[in-house]
């Protein structure tokens, strides 16, 4: 049999063609980083704009009416420009309040925006999925060794080495791209020669945005235009940006290549994992080569800010009222009806699920953004064990924070080496990869259908019992948490995080301690997401999915991670305010980020600190 | 003769072709108070760190009471009797004074992996005593986030004598304190130093210093060791005035 080499190429131009657009959308990403060392996570919006953007412009106004070459291509170009514009604006209204703010903060009012941008193009645009006109002239196909390949997806290939070089004359022919790549190595040096800051981020974020915009405009002859552009790429993107190397935009476009034929090549080789592959790549790199493959020196920064003393005790009037709200609960709960004992029931998990997260984020120090593969993992476990073995509901949740636990072992074993964004990303990567497992190895896991009735035991089966089995469990979780934290290893655990150099001048080995904790916290996660599955009666891999990491990581951050406090007033809040939003608007993802940019730009210690005494 | 606690053989560490260290090689005896000084450049935090096991030498050995520990990571030195103070401070900021000293014990007597017991009482009267002994016993309850300098000195202090350690290591215990406080700090060290019988190796700038409490100077230049001895000794010795204490004699 003839080796198909016709079909190596065409795959070989597909995967250029989607590394170029990659390329676009993590230059700006990279590009921003180096120098405001902000994680941008709503630079997939900004790509998403960018593209319904060019669609209005393409469709209605003077361009359309214009048509043709110059109708289409200043279409394009002035949605990049608009996003560009966004990105300004967006820096000078809110990021520029978050410079001085822990790293997680910009992260959260960055995720604020996610959530704004989606509800806005939600207004704007609606919810179907629109599609672009193609381009001009590049309409057809072309033989390339006699197989036909469109004409646009060339010019697509073009598009990456060509913003690769305009991007590097302006950074090493213009005074703007000096000062930037000044400002990427050594940010306070700048500020000292007298470099105005403020008008060197704006330009950066409006680049940044701008190539984003630009990214997404230039899809639109290519795929539809939907509200589910923003994730898809972000999460690509970041990959890309890690395994490049933050800051680093040669590593960016030899990241995107790798992904990108990764991507072409790897659907020939290995159907079955390609979701898999592309973060595996991604641990292989950051596990091998923290700092990404073209990146200078690991990212040492923390992610937690220099944390203050453990705050006093909570003032007595409020545990009072809290032991009694406590009380309350339970004494109201046989009174009340199905649904507000189901919510009531998610929220004790969703506190257990934050709470675990609180363990390796606050006394641990670092953060992870993939928690949500060890609530998935207990969910998982359990579902499982009932499917093929016919486990009842005891035995589930027995097993479920183990099988997390042997989780949380495995990943943390590679995670807890690595420190700041780069530990975050590693986090991210793994739950990827746990989330891929579960939505592609269908005979096991049923894939995206799920696996459904997972059903409590009979006497567990009422909405109050359960409710009450959900609280009790939930409760016992965050007191072990508690004692956890206020017992030597505890004390140990915050002394790694406060100076890793004493802390093994002492004797305490820093990796071992972050390691536990990490392998307790997925066990405390596992059990909450094994909660979750017998309530609802079905798991899912959205279980494990990047918007259930989010959400922990919210829940802890709006909080405040200093106590353990923190992340159980935070899950409710959050919980609490986005099922009332969800009730009351349709647009509870806009009222949800706003609310969320308040809380970071006006409580940067969290909701459990602002009601605490200053003092300790 | 007595083994001594500290032996040096033939350290040498390269940093990009330089020699930092350069096949040195000494020993300190118990309870002995030994200063390394010498200019700036000459050495003394790669030796410094190599002792400490912070850095891998390239060549030589470190023995501590006899045994071979090269290479051995700082915390498995603890473990072996060695404490530690940094040049720049390091304490846990977000804990107690109490907390600090009583990590330190814990870690000491292998309790650090208890996951239930509340730490609130453990070893407080053994923390109060360390801290007690360094001056800090009125501010037990204190973050050290919070504190003075030379407060932190004495918490650290305190915490490498924790272990109870036959040997202290002190890169710069005075850096960035007062002149007077400098004398007291390193006053209250040797009066413990030499009640405990706990050899102490330092690493100092002020001269003062140096020469009110060492019991013996070793000087580094240039990765060499080119004079050791007695103070006075060492400070009439030709070689070093050139090299380090300038030609003003």
């Amino acid at each position: 049999m003839a080796f198909d080499w016709q079909g190596l190429v065409v795959q070989g131009l597909n995967g250029l063609a989607s590394a170029s657009s990659l390329f676009l959308v993590a230059s700006g990403l990279t590009v921003i980083f180096g120098v405001s060392r902000i994680v941008n996570f709503a630079h997939g919006s900004l790509y998403m704009l960018g593209a319904y953007l060019a669609w209005t412009l393409t469709a209605h106004g003077p361009f359309a009416e214009l048509g043709g070459f110059w109708g289409f291509w200043g279409a394009i170009l002035s949605a990049a420009l608009t996003v560009a514009a966004l990105g300004a604006l967006v820096e000078m209204l809110v990021l520029r309040r978050l410079y001085q703010a822990p790293e997680l903060f910009q992260l959260l009012a960055t995720f604020a925006l996610v959530l704004i941008v989606q509800d806005v193009a939600l207004l704007l645009w609606g919810p179907d999925d629109k599609f672009g006109p193609r381009a001009p002239l590049l309409r057809g196909a072309t033989e390339i060794f006699g197989a036909r390949f469109p004409l646009y997806e060339l010019f697509l290939i073009a598009v990456g080495p060509v913003v690769l070089g305009l991007l590097w004359l302006l950074l090493h022919r213009s005074r703007f791209g000096i000062l930037l790549r000044a400002a990427t190595h050594d940010r306070e040096m700048v500020a000292a020669l007298g470099v105005d800051q403020k008008r060197l981020f704006t330009g950066v974020f409006a680049l940044g945005a701008g190539l984003a915009g630009l990214g997404g405009a230039l899809q639109i002859p290519r795929e539809a235009v939907t509200l589910h552009m923003d994730m898809a790429v972000i999460v690509e993107a970041f990959v890309v940006v890690v395994i490049g190397g933050l800051g680093s935009l040669g590593g960016a476009a030899l990241a995107a290549l790798i992904i990108g034929e990764l991507h072409a090549f790897g659907i020939l080789v290995f159907p079955r994992i390609t979701l898999v592959l592309v973060f595996l790549v991604m641990a292989v790199v950051l596990v091998l080569r923290p700092q990404g493959l073209l990146g200078r020196g690991a990212a040492t920064a923390p992610v937690a800010a220099p944390a203050p003393p453990l705050p006093g005790p909570m003032p007595g009037p409020l545990r009072w009222a809290a032991i009694a709200a406590a009380v309350a609960l339970v004494g109201v709960a046989p009174f009340l009806g199905d649904y507000p004992l189901i919510l009531l029931a998610d929220f004790s998990v969703l506190v257990l699920f934050a709470a675990s997260l609180h363990l390796i984020m606050g006394p641990g120090g670092m953060a992870s953004f993939g928690h949500a593969a060890y609530f998935g993992a207990g969910a998982y476990a359990a579902a499982l064990l009932f499917k093929h073995l016919a486990a009842p509901m005891e035995v589930g949740l027995i097993a479920a924070p183990f099988a997390a636990g042997l989780v949380g072992l495995l990943f943390g074993w590679f995670c807890v080496r690595l420190s700041g964004v780069y530990a975050a990303m590693l986090t991210l990567a793994f739950a990827q990869i746990a989330w891929s497992i579960s939505f592609q190895w269908v005979e096991v896991t049923g894939g995206d259908n799920g696996i459904l009735g997972v059903w409590p035991s009979g006497w567990a089966r009422g909405r109050l019992v359960f409710f009450y089995l959900s609280l009790a469990l939930s409760a016992a979780g965050v007191l072990l948490l508690r004692r956890i934290i206020r017992a030597p290893f505890g004390l140990a655990l915050r002394a790694q995080r406060d100076s890793p150099l004493r802390a093994e001048a002492i004797g305490l080995d820093g990796f071992l301690l972050r390691w536990i904790a990490f392998a307790v916290s997925a066990a405390l996660a596992g059990l909450a997401g094994a909660l979750f599955a017998y309530g609802k009666g079905s798991v899912f891999p959205s279980f494990l999915g990047i918007p259930r990491s989010v959400d922990a990581l919210l829940m802890v951050l709006l909080g405040g991670v200093q106590t353990l406090t923190g992340p159980i007033v935070g899950a409710i809040a959050y919980a609490g305010l986005q099922e009332q939003l969800a009730r009351l608007t349709d647009c509870w993802r806009l009222v949800l980020g706003v609310v969320i940019l308040a809380l970071v730009l006006f409580f940067p210690r969290g909701l459990a600190g602002a009601f605490r005494r200053r003092d300790a | 003769m007595t083994t001594p606690v500290l032996q040096a053989e033939g350290l040498t560490k390269t940093w990009g072709g330089v020699r930092a260290v350069d096949g040195v090689s000494f020993a300190l005896a118990p309870g002995e108070m030994l200063a390394l000084i010498g200019p700036n450049g000459a050495g003394k935090s790669t030796l410094f760190n190599l002792l400490n096991g912070q850095v891998r030498a390239d060549a030589g050995r470190v023995r501590l009471a006899g045994d071979d520990v090269t290479g051995l990571p700082p915390r498995k030195l603890w473990r072996r009797g060695v404490g530690r103070t940094f040049q720049i401070t390091a304490t846990f900021a977000s804990l107690s004074v109490a907390e600090n000293v009583r990590l330190a014990l814990l870690s000491h007597h292998r309790r650090v992996f208890s996951f239930l017991r509340p730490s609130g009482d453990l070893f407080a009267e053994e923390a109060k005593e360390l801290l007690d002994r360094v001056g800090m016993a009125a501010q037990l309850q204190k973050a050290c986030g919070v504190l003075a300098y030379g407060d932190l000195k004495r918490v650290e202090l305190a915490m490498a004598l924790a272990n109870r350690p036959r040997l202290l290591l002190m890169d710069e215990p005075t850096a960035g304190m007062a002149p007077e406080a400098r004398q007291a700090l390193m006053a209250q060290t040797a009066a413990i130093a030499q009640a405990e019988k706990i050899a102490v190796l330092f690493t100092e700038h002020d001269m003062d210093v140096v020469f009110g409490h060492a019991a013996r100077v070793m000087v580094l230049d240039r990765g060499r060791l080119i004079a050791e001895g007695a103070p006075e000794a060492v400070r009439a010795d030709p070689r070093v005035r050139e090299s380090y204490l300038g030609k003003q004699g």
